[in-house]
């Protein structure tokens, strides 16, 4: 389970909207509880470094630009806990390109845009080995 | 030669819950080897067939990026300092593909 305010879940899916027709990408920093749920504390904005005919069905973080974000999580001795990406015009469910990206342990969001508006938005995790995704419960409030 | 392997958060839970750990290596080829054979479930993470390494996984080795050196066989010296970073990545599904991604 990961639990999420209602201003970061807002902040998604206006990065969505904005970045429309591409996909928008960014971290998700927090904390791994101990219970195995995760609590995000905040949201990092990345730019999406695919080229610009990729963007429209791809997107691409780029180890430097993790690297920022984890150092920017542990001077507030938090963790990036997970990733959260757009689909443009398609559903919130993850493709056999992001399986073949993913890496465990982490969530990740995806939020379905359509003609610039953003719709459903699920979370999924990856089964540890590598063989699907699990949709993962949203919990809405605070930490 | 000593080398420290420092493991991303997503892997830690395949290395014994460890953030780093040292093995001795000539290369980072070596080095990883020594790693993947100490935890076994860590290569398919890193590996997308016997020898080479996902296009996502990125070394660095004491913080220079090492994708444009001859990566593997990049020699190290002791005290050296190899970082696994992933690449995010991601993207649209086609319908097709559904079936295979999602659980049952």
């Amino acid at each position: 389970m990961i639990k999420l305010n209602q201003n970061q879940i807002d902040g998604i899916r206006q990065h969505g909207e904005r970045d429309y027709p591409y996909e928008c990408c960014g971290l998700l920093i927090g904390r791994f509880s101990e219970e195995g749920r995760r609590v995000v504390v905040g949201t990092y904005q990345i730019s999406n470094a695919r080229e610009e005919e990729a963007k429209r069905n791809r997107f691409l973080i780029r180890p430097e630009e993790l690297m920022r974000g984890e150092r920017h999580a542990r001077k507030q001795q938090l963790d990036v806990i997970g990733f959260y990406h757009s689909h443009p015009d398609d559903q919130a469910i993850p493709s056999r390109y992001d399986l073949e990206h993913a890496w465990p342990v982490y969530s990740y969001i995806i939020v379905s845009v359509r003609e610039g508006r953003a719709y459903k938005l699920l979370s999924w995790e990856m089964e540890a080995d590598r063989s699907k995704f699990n949709p993962e419960e949203i919990s809405k409030g605070d930490q | 030669m000593a080398v420290t392997i420092i493991i991303p958060t997503a892997l830690r839970q395949f290395a014994g819950g460890s953030s780093e750990l040292t093995v001795e290596a000539r290369t980072i080829g070596e080095a990883l080897d020594s790693l993947t054979s100490r935890h076994t479930e860590l290569r398919k993470h890193l590996y997308s067939d016997p020898n080479a390494l996902r296009s996502f996984v990125n070394i660095y080795l004491n913080d220079e990026d090492m994708r444009h050196a001859q990566r593997l066989e990049t020699p190290v010296k002791d005290g050296d300092t190899v970082m696994i970073v992933p690449s995010i990545a991601g993207g649209i599904s086609t319908v097709d593909e559904l079936e295979t991604v999602l659980s049952t």
